[in-house]
């Protein structure tokens, strides 16, 4: 295809100390060793025709349009595989070789449908790189006509929902095969038949996209030079015009993109080839599934209600927020500020959440603000602050390109942050070595080319065992970097540490019978950890949604620190953020203990910045965490909650404890851009906005702080932080930001690590890393480069403490959550898109043995029960599972798998332990009761207006389509 | 809150910290209550009469008693 913007050098960037000059077409040109002819070419603006060529890929050779002719040389060498040469002197353009390149274009064209199939470019080259080509060269007419055998017949593959493969307009140059093997990994085309015959083909029974290995990244439809794949998008709504900078909102890869627009409309997102996290890279989720912006179920207008048993009634804004300040005064008047508080959200900009944070302590005058991050990264705060100083991850994204050992644990990145798993794949490939430690069986354990070296199957819930062995092995063994940690840590925690480490029970042998993994793996994986060369650390919830996440990211960090594995490229701890801006929510002060930059409330200096610049006296004790601030509801001391972009009553454990709590309260603000599941419980709904509607930034996995622009105007006229921003002023408190860049200069005036960030910053730089101050003006991508942000790293002792939830007789499998590539965090947005079509509904995974003796079927309904309740849903038996663990998503509301997970959470930071709940399983062929009451008040309490009978669909009839497999 | 989910709440973060030695430990105890815990859950328990209580997390509630005393 045929980015906007964008010039493709036709080989990948050369890096060599030696630098070679040699003459194209008169010109003197300098370029590293190791450069072919063609990226001399290109990068000095004097232009070759390619075909094969792209410069994410590795030369191929093979369409021969690239010819040159070289002084000396025989023949007419292709630019692209031809490497530069000392003295070389190369011409670019001649009568002969105009004349092959003309034949070459012609033979092309005799198997080629010879028009764009693009809206409204019958007569121009549309998307078509070989139309163009034939354009510029004057090919006009074809001496080998259409007569031979062509693959004119052939039917277009529409069965991706989001592009065409339409073999008449192939041409065979492979760049989709080698796109989907190099730059995605996942190795799912192959060229089949030879010569003439030959095809592109995704290599299954039925020969189609959707049912083959494929997991729709887009990246050959982007390496397509002709329009043989192209996005439906394109062909249907015509070439885009013009292209706006933004970033992806999905996960915490936060990848860069162009959206690309045909007047105001997105035609196409293409993948940003200079976005510092992604190269021009993304996944299905980035690159196709934004249609939910544009969604009927989109609320357009401000909606109240003086009950939630009553119908929604659409307003005014200025009635909306009036109602809603109206009711944050009276209740602030009976029961005091605590009983007021707020929740901040992942999915909102830094801006946004910076505004939140600072409504509830400034306006509301409480520290009782909390953020989703509670549920999953918690934990990695607490740990990584405890030993480390600071709570961020220590490297960039592409630090693992020098990475010799990845220790993966309790992430599961092909699915949850797929295009830096890809980046890992590549290095793999290339030889890194690999450590999977997951009670599943994950991708990367076996894929297409890569393999772990070990995969230590744990027990869920015994991560903390697992890392302690490991460090025994490490000390036992004497592997450990002495150096290091004399130069770099506290000696006498080490010390402790050590002896701690030490004790027999910490042994692999001894910590065996809770892991289930077998001492010699353990043994073997320490060795290759401390020794096979820079060793990297990449988890995920896995390891802090536990009752003992936050002693799992201390015993992580011990390891680094004790192998001398931190502190420059390759090496780190990285914690793999779920959501698009839950290091930047968390780095804005979204919890109840602490300022933006993790600065204790309790803390003089900190609250006298905030009690100037906000110019109120600032609480100086902790406020509740949103499980505190449900329990406070159930007893009647918490009454308002303003909660932006979430939705706990589906993203937390024990919903039906949640339920209780929203709806003892008073005031309940949901602002979000569907009516969601809390939102059936909320007496104010304010229609935000999503990320193409609005300015900002967020902050990716990696500390890189992503600008997304203001492409569209939200249905409802406002962007999250402008809402915000009229609440506070209708509670009397001045706030008048013209623009969410001055926010932005509010955080860096006030927050240490952010003191060098602004927008024109961003915008010149592209992106930035926190920390971005005085002394890193340009930001950090390596943190703890010579000392540790605390000083000395601190060595945690890491007791194992089994967790009090277990398999018993009445429940004898563990239950674990997690994602899926296709679908993201609560569904919300990727349920509104075709990304449906890969994973409709959440499943149960099972191990065939358990499925057996429960006689449980592949594809039926079961029940799943806890002591805290049961739900029902469809069972997928997966030898991915160990026998006795089971496995499900918690992407559909209708499923309500927190229906099932408890109370229990991690010690510190409560972060609730997902991944471990003792359940039962047994055959069902319907909906449980508390599913089919829970829609039914969900129907009764989402009515808008007072119009038609209510409820819009009845509980029975949901239940009926879902038993029956209805999506 | 619920006080048994209170209690274990509170055993949960002294069975971490009773790995290191006696005061250290009941230091850590208190100062993490402190750091994290609403005063309504402090007071809560603080006037926690029942038992189940951690030893760790018993003189943690006598020292957040002569605390809460002057700051309240
Ligand atoms: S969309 Fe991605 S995974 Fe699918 S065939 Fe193309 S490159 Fe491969
Ligand atoms: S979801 Fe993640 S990997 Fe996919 S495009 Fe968005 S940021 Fe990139
Ligand atoms: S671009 Fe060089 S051979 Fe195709």
């Amino acid at each position: 295809m045929a980015a906007l913007n964008s010039i493709d050098c036709g080989t990948p960037k050369r890096e060599s100390d030696t630098q070679i000059t040699l003459e194209i077409d008169g010109r003197s040109i300098t370029v590293p060793e190791g450069t072919s002819v063609m990226r001399a070419a290109l990068e000095s603006g004097i232009s070759v025709p390619k075909l094969c060529a792209s410069d994410n890929l590795e030369p191929y050779g093979s369409c021969r349009v690239c010819l040159v002719e070289i002084e000396g040389r025989k023949g007419y060498p292709a630019s692209c595989t031809t490497e530069v040469a000392e003295g070389m002197q190369v011409r670019t353009t001649s009568d002969k070789l105009g004349q092959i390149r003309r034949g070459v274009v012609e033979l092309y064209l005799s198997d080629h449908a010879g028009t764009s199939r693009v809206a409204g470019e019958q007569d121009q080259a549309g998307d078509d790189e070989l139309l163009a080509l034939a354009h510029d060269l004057g090919v006009t007419e074809n001496r080998y006509g259409k007569s031979g055998s062509n693959h004119q017949n052939a039917t277009i593959d529409a069965s991706n929902p989001y592009f065409d493969f339409d073999a008449t307009r192939c041409i065979v140059c492979s760049r989709c095969v080698r796109a989907c093997d190099e730059v995605q990994g996942t190795f799912a085309l192959t060229v089949d038949g030879r010569g003439f015959a030959s095809m592109i083909s995704a290599g299954t029974d039925s020969n189609d996209f959707l049912s083959s290995e494929c997991v729709s990244c887009g990246a050959c439809v982007q390496a397509c030079p002709t329009e043989a794949l192209i996005e439906k998008n394109v062909a249907a709504q015509g070439l885009p015009d013009r292209v706006e900078k933004t970033t992806c909102a999905y996960c915490g890869v936060g990848c860069s993109f162009n959206a690309e627009l045909k007047g105001d409309q997105v035609v196409r997102m293409v993948p940003a080839t200079e976005g510092k996290a992604n190269h021009g890279h993304s996944c299905v989720k980035g690159r196709f599934a934004w249609g939910y912006t544009h969604h009927p179920d989109r609320i357009t207008s401000p909606m109240i209600r003086e009950r939630i048993t009553d119908a929604w009634r659409e307003v005014s804004w200025d009635e909306a927020i009036g109602f809603a300040a109206g009711r944050i005064n009276e209740i602030r008047e009976t029961h005091g500020r605590g009983a007021l508080g707020a929740i901040t959200s992942s999915r909102c900009s830094n801006e946004e959440t910076y505004l939140v944070q600072k409504m509830a302590r400034a306006v509301f005058g409480t520290n009782n603000v909390d953020t989703c991050a509670r549920v999953c990264h918690s934990p990695t705060g607490y740990g990584m602050s405890s030993t480390f100083g600071t709570s961020a991850g220590t490297q960039d994204f592409d630090s693992v390109e020098h990475c010799d050992v990845m220790l993966v644990i309790g992430s599961n990145p092909t699915d949850a942050h797929p295009v830096f798993a890809s980046q890992m794949k590549r290095r793999l490939r290339a030889g890194a070595r690999l450590i999977v430690a997951d009670p599943r069986a994950i991708d990367l354990v076996r894929s297409a080319h890569v393999e772990a070296d070990y995969h230590l199957q744990l027990k869920p819930g015994t991560n903390v065992a697992l890392i302690n062995a490991i460090a025994y092995t490490i000390l036992e063994e004497g592997l450990e970097n002495r150096t290091f940690v004399e130069e770099r840590c506290d000696i006498e925690e080490y010390e402790g540490w050590r002896e701690f480490i030490l004790r027999d029970e910490n042994s692999p042998e001894a910590t065996e019978q809770y892991t289930g993994v077998p001492a010699a793996s353990v043994r073997e994986a320490a060795r290759l950890y401390a020794t096979g060369g820079n060793a990297g650390i990449y988890y995920g919830l896995g390891v802090t949604e536990h009752s003992q996440g936050s002693t799992m990211v201390m015993g992580m960090a011990n390891l680094c620190m004790a192998t001398g594995n931190i502190g420059r490229s390759g090496v780190g701890l990285n914690p793999m953020r779920g959501q698009n801006n839950v290091q930047g929510s968390c780095d804005m002060g979204s919890f109840p203990h602490e300022f933006p930059g993790y600065r204790h409330v309790s803390i003089d200096s900190v609250r006298d910045i905030y009690e100037n610049e906000w110019n109120v006296k600032l609480d100086v004790e902790p406020g509740l965490r949103i499980p505190n601030m449900i329990d406070a509801a159930t007893e009647g001391t918490f009454k308002a909650l303003y909660i932006q972009g979430e939705d706990i009553l589906q993203s937390d454990p024990n919903i039906k404890h949640i339920a209780a709590g929203l709806e003892a309260m008073e005031c309940v603000i949901v602002q979000d851009i569907f009516l969601n599941e809390t939102a059936s419980y909320a007496h104010v709904f304010l229609p935000g906005s999503t990320f193409l509607e609005k300015d900002g930034t967020f902050t990716n996995a990696e500390r890189r702080i992503n600008r997304v622009r203001k492409i569209q105007t939200a249905p409802a006229g406002y962007a999250d932080w402008e809402i915000t921003q009229l609440l506070a002023q209708a509670l009397g408190y001045p706030m008048n930001y013209a623009h969410a860049s001055e926010i932005m200069d509010e955080i860096a005036r006030t927050t240490p690590t952010f003191a060098g960030v602004s927008f024109d910053k961003i915008d010149a730089l592209g992106s930035v890393q926190w920390p971005c101050n005085e002394e890193h003006p340009e930001g950090t991508p390596v943190m703890h480069v010579d000392t540790f942000v605390r000083g000395k790293g601190k060595f945690m002792l890491t007791p194992f403490v089994p967790t009090d939830e277990r398999a018993n007789r009445r429940f004898p499998l563990l239950l674990t959550t997690g994602r899926i590539l296709s679908q993201y965090n609560v569904g919300a947005q990727t349920r509104r898109t075709a990304n449906g079509q890969w994973h409709g509904e959440d499943l149960l995974e099972i191990h065939p043995s358990d499925a057996e003796v429960r006689g449980v079927k592949d594809g039926t309904l079961v029940a799943i029960a806890s002591r805290m309740g049961e739900t029902t849903l469809r069972a997928q038996i997966s030898e991915r599972m160990t026998p006795g663990v089971v496995y499900t998503t918690f992407h559909f509301p209708e499923t309500a798998a927190n229906v099932v997970t408890t109370e229990f959470s991690d010690w510190a930071t409560e972060c609730p332990e997902y991944k471990v709940t003792a359940v039962e399983v047994t055959p069902s062929h319907t909906m449980s009761d508390w599913q089919k009451r829970y829609i039914a008040t969900r129907e009764r309490q989402q009515r808008i207006g007072d119009a038609g009978p209510a409820p819009v669909r009845s509980s029975e009839t949901v239940a009926a389509g879902f038993d029956g497999g209805d999506k | 809150m619920d006080s048994q989910k209170m209690v274990h709440q509170a055993n949960q973060i002294a069975a971490y910290f009773e790995v290191y030695p006696q005061q250290r430990a009941e230091e850590e105890v208190e100062t993490h209550i402190r750091k994290f815990w609403e005063p309504r859950i402090r007071t809560q328990l603080i006037n926690y009469p029942g038992d189940g209580l951690h030893p760790l997390v018993q003189k943690a509630v006598a020292a957040l008693k002569n605390d809460t005393g002057q700051s309240a």
